[in-house]
């Protein structure tokens, strides 16, 4: 047994740099390692599922990101074991470094990307490899969307893809033939409201820190999020205009807290939120009617019958406004290789296959490759949240409690209408450390 | 004072050190080297992508010119404070309660344990369940504005320093009352009769027998009330909604994007603050002693 591995192994390795599809090579050489070992060849395909039966991959993140459901459904589909563990963002990374043999297929946000591309724990994506890399999305894989570039505030899922070499620990820019980290799930975030309350459409980040929702009103207390939300409500009422909303100077981060802490000091905040089940509850008791919000989280207050916007926030022709993006994707821990490589790669290129965008979409959530996930929607879902039509019959989440009635229109509009509208991407400022100091004193102001 | 075996033999010196081993060991393992990893990584360079080994004294510079981090220590203090003060009020009335009203000792215990019931579920629950008391559209909110006492709902219920501290008291009063339980039942019965036949009332019986022969217990409970206060990020996280920072929560924050030696200076300097303040306590109460003269 162990001389089959070892050979299979060798014979994996070798056709690196050969042309020829690698599963189906690795397949026909299990089967004549197979067949050399005296078994009884039966096909091809029973001995490659034999083979990878006892591999097991380790997808490692945040919970949003990396779902139970979907890995179970990869594991039937795809014939080994996955197996979801969920950390948040901070523990992730730091498991990702300390213990990179522990991980197999880590969870990336473009900042974790960064660090864990300089820090040599990752391997390069073959880009040949992935067989629905030319219908990935231009947002990703060029930065720009039907010729029209795609902002490059904060880390951009753009800015941290490509690498020159397998084992390259420099981000490069321009399109390569390795990537860093494999898109899987992304969203564009803006502010949710009580438009039973608030009373008139709120299309403005500014109308968060309008005096007429004193003491109704919440930001989220993630600081490298959160500042970001602050900074387009400033820019919005006028306040300043950034250079980089996602790598601000010393002197546009103290602007910015400044004015928190004096917004703080009026009342203007009810609370700061940092998880989602937080932002759910603060909205439904009552005690703000308008916050920084995640699209998940209005869907829950809505669910409990509560009505919310998630406030469409289109860069206006002052150039204010935009939403807030933020993308996960998936790397390949440097360890990986052999059959565990092939694995991950049939893992990877899975997510490609549509089943895992049919169900993000569920949550508001978008796949990079819509056209495969449309295959797994009906079309009405593909039309209520990717086209922006009105519901033509119930809308349910992916756990089947249904959150939007027939006629229902996704706030935000299309895909298109939303993504054209980014006005910065979740990041790590340069200035990282000054900026949660200071952001630590409005929390304590 | 000096001791032999109960058997009268004369130990091995050894045997002493063999006594002790095994928690010496465990405490190596389990508290000094986890600590002695983190004084270490509190003098180490680091930027955005890498911890770099050295030996630098930047990140203390950092911590201690830092506004914030007095900010942060004199909110955290003063929660303390509060807490502290209110957990014994509450903790010493409920252990004088089962210690000397309840006459069957059986009841007082079975109330005793009926006091860690709520301790059977978690703390983010029992913290948890403040919110639907006390938020704008809570219990007593709703009561107040129905009973016209009030026409606008009372802000400061919730997410406000009031709720921090109410949650701390009522997660922490237990940690009061059991010391305090323990070192109250060993008090001599009969110094009561001693002290009514000198002719002291029930206020002068409390103050000069019962408080002096519950100074360990309440030595202890105050340990116990102000560590767990200093060292929270949780509570302060969720009471107060996210309106204020504990020196923990600075410290998460840090760490949530890898400024690991920046935290663990401060983690140093907390651990060096906390410990003054516990030994402060015991300056006040030698507990050793108490305990050694009560046995």
């Amino acid at each position: 047994m162990a001389q089959r591995r070892k050979n299979s192994a060798r014979i994996g390795g070798a056709d690196a740099n050969t042309a020829i599809s690698r599963r189906n090579l690795l397949r026909a050489a299990a089967a004549a390692v197979g067949a050399a070992a005296g078994s009884q060849v039966i096909g091809a395909p029973t001995i490659w599922a034999q083979e990878i039966k006892d591999i097991e991959l380790r997808h490692v993140g945040v919970s949003y990101s990396v779902v139970k459901a979907i890995g179970d459904q990869a594991s039937k589909d795809l014939g080994f074991k996955v197996t979801m563990q969920n950390l948040d963002t901070s523990a992730a990374i730091t498991r990702f470094i300390t213990q990179p043999q522990t991980v197999d297929i880590p969870d990336l946000e473009g900042w974790q990307t960064k660090v864990a591309v300089a820090r040599g724990i990752l391997q390069g994506i073959e880009v040949k490899r992935i067989k629905e890399f030319d219908n990935i999305l231009p947002i990703f894989t060029k930065g720009e969307y039907e010729g029209k570039k795609v902002s490059r505030q904060g880390i951009s899922p753009y800015e941290a893809m490509y690498i020159e070499k397998k084992d390259s620990t420099k981000i490069v820019e321009g399109v390569h033939d390795w990537m860093t980290f494999l898109p899987q799930v992304y969203n564009a975030d803006s502010i949710g409201y009580r438009p039973d309350i608030v009373g008139h459409p709120v299309t403005r980040w500014k109308d968060l820190i309008d005096p007429n929702y004193k003491g109704r009103s919440a930001i989220l207390d993630v600081p490298n999020i959160g500042i970001m939300d602050a900074a387009l409500a400033l820019e919005s009422r006028g306040d300043l205009v950034y250079k980089n909303k996602g790598n601000m100077t010393r002197q546009e981060i103290d602007t910015t807290i400044n004015a928190l802490i004096a917004l703080k000091k009026q009342g203007q905040f009810r609370a700061t939120w940092t998880t989602f089940e937080q932002s759910v509850e603060l909205m439904a008791s009552g005690e703000v009617v308008i916050q920084s919000m995640w699209s998940p989280a209005v869907t829950a207050v809505l669910a409990k019958g509560i009505p919310c916007i998630y406030a469409p926030v289109n860069e206006q022709p002052d150039g204010k406004e935009g939403y807030r993006g933020w993308c996960n994707g998936m790397g390949l821990m440097r360890h990986l290789s052999g059959k565990k490589l092939e694995a991950a790669y049939e893992y990877l290129n899975w997510y490609y296959a549509g089943w895992q965008g049919g169900f993000v979409a569920r949550h508001g959530y978008y796949s990079p490759v819509p056209k495969t996930a449309e295959k797994f929607m009906t079309a009405n879902e593909y039309g209520y949240w990717y086209l922006g039509k009105p519901a033509a019959d119930v809308i349910k989440d992916p756990y089947g409690a249904a959150i939007a009635k027939a006629g229902a229109v996704r706030d935000g509009g299309s895909f298109i209408e939303r993504f054209t509208n980014i006005a910065c991407w979740n990041t790590v400022m340069d200035e990282n450390q000054y900026m949660i100091q200071r952001w630590n004193e409005f929390k304590s102001a | 004072m000096t001791r032999t075996s109960p058997s009268g033999e004369r130990a091995s010196p050894a045997r002493p050190y063999l006594l002790v081993a095994p928690l010496l060991v465990v405490l190596l393992v389990f508290v000094v080297a986890p600590l002695a990893f983190v004084v270490a990584v509190s003098f180490f360079h680091y930027d955005n992508f890498a911890i770099i080994p050295a030996f630098s004294f930047e990140n203390y510079a950092d911590v201690l010119t830092a506004h914030l981090t007095y900010d942060l220590y004199l909110t955290m203090i003063w929660f303390s404070l509060l807490t502290w003060f209110f957990t014994l009020i509450i903790g010493f009335t409920v252990a004088y309660f089962l210690v000397f009203h309840v006459r069957n000792p059986l009841i007082a215990i079975g109330l005793f344990l009926v006091c860690t019931v709520p301790f059977w579920t978690s703390n983010v629950i029992r913290m948890i369940s403040w919110l639907p008391l006390l938020g704008k559209q809570g219990l007593i909110n709703s009561a107040l504005l129905a009973t016209g006492a009030i026409r606008q709902p009372l802000q400061f219920l919730l997410f406000s320093d009031f709720s921090v501290v109410v949650s701390y008291v009522h997660l922490f009063t237990i940690f009061m009352i059991v010391p305090i339980f323990n070192s109250m039942s060993r008090i001599d019965r009969t110094l009561f009769e001693a002290a009514a036949d000198a002719g002291s009332s029930r206020w002068q019986t409390l103050l000069h027998v019962v408080v002096p022969l519950c100074k360990s217990g309440i030595a202890l409970g105050s340990i116990f009330v102000v560590t767990l206060v200093m060292g929270d990020f949780y509570v302060v996280k969720v009471m107060s909604g996210g309106s204020r920072a504990s020196i923990v929560s600075a410290m998460y924050d840090d760490i949530s994007t890898l400024l690991f030696p920046h935290a663990a200076a401060n983690a140093v300097i907390l651990m060096i603050i906390v410990v003054i303040m516990v030994s402060l306590i015991l300056r006040v109460v030698d507990v050793r002693k108490e305990l050694a003269s009560q046995r």
